[in-house]
């Protein structure tokens, strides 16, 4: 743990920034930036996972494992993701969430 | 106010500052960008925490992997100039009232919970443990899970690839 600094200051920002990627994911109407929203959130956990682990229980690794998992998760997910905003682009030559249902054959 | 309480302040300046702007500039490239000093700054954090591998892999991974593929893909569907147009009211006064609500509930629940932090020796963190660890089907092993998200990646890569290839028996216009 760090001199000075309670585990609630690093909960407190983390909580703040989850909330702040939520936000971002219910008022915009674009896939990429709904995305970077989406990796604003996994961000924000992958910072408790970690401070968990280091003034909980310091002397074991859950936390840190698991948001090392969660970072392998979230490569996946944007590549994935973003593939397929690629091949919507194509077809619809924009990429807003309310034309998205149109890709139904 | 001793160095390392100033540069947490600092990084949570940093990170919270960006993040708002992140989610409410009209300019999807500036989004971009003030994201990847949201995940710089997060990895700072994690420097403090003293989890060296984790930053490493924050700075690598995030910052120069997925930041560098939205921005690419910002570049294949926008133009430059291209500014949004400011989100709908409802839309507006719903994100902030479930951000309002949310946070107000999470942050009552952490700061009334009496934390106990361990007074357990701290485990060094380095690379030989972490290896140790991820690779060991004993106790404290994580094995299970690095196979299965060898898995995932493997087929998160195929499904990329089949999804944005261009398919040709149809001739589109693009």
């Amino acid at each position: 743990m760090i001199e000075g600094i309670g585990i609630e200051h690093f909960l407190v920002v983390s909580t703040l920034m989850f909330f702040i990627g939520i936000c971002g994911f219910i008022i915009r109407r674009n896939l990429i930036t709904m995305l970077m929203s989406v990796e604003l959130i996994l961000n924000s956990v992958n910072i408790n996972f970690l401070v968990f682990n280091r003034y909980l229980y310091p002397d074991q690794m859950q936390g840190h494992f698991f948001s090392l998992f969660i970072v392998g998760i979230a490569a996946a997910e944007a590549s994935v993701a973003i593939a397929l905003i690629i091949n919507i682009y194509r077809n619809l030559n924009n990429i807003d969430v309310e034309n998205v249902s149109e890709m139904k054959y | 106010m001793s160095l390392s309480v100033f540069i947490f302040y600092l990084l949570s300046g940093i990170i919270l500052t960006f993040s708002v702007l992140s989610i409410t500039t009209r300019r999807i490239l500036r989004a971009a960008v003030y994201l990847l000093f949201v995940l710089v700054a997060t990895a700072g954090l994690y420097f403090m925490l003293k989890y060296e591998f984790m930053a490493a892999v924050q700075l690598t991974l995030y910052a120069g992997g997925i930041v560098v593929l939205i921005i690419f893909s910002i570049l294949l569907t926008h133009h430059i100039s291209h500014r949004f147009k400011r989100p709908e009211l409802m839309n507006l006064l719903m994100g902030i009232g479930v951000t309002v609500i949310g946070s107000g509930v999470v942050l009552a629940t952490i700061l009334t919970h009496p934390f106990k932090a361990s007074t357990a020796p701290e485990l060094p963190v380095d690379m030989s443990v972490i290896g140790n660890q991820l690779l060991s089907i004993g106790k404290n092993g994580y094995v299970l899970p690095f196979e299965l998200i060898s898995i995932l990646l493997l087929a998160a890569m195929i499904a990329a690839i089949i999804v944005a290839k261009k398919d040709k028996n149809k001739n589109s216009e693009i």
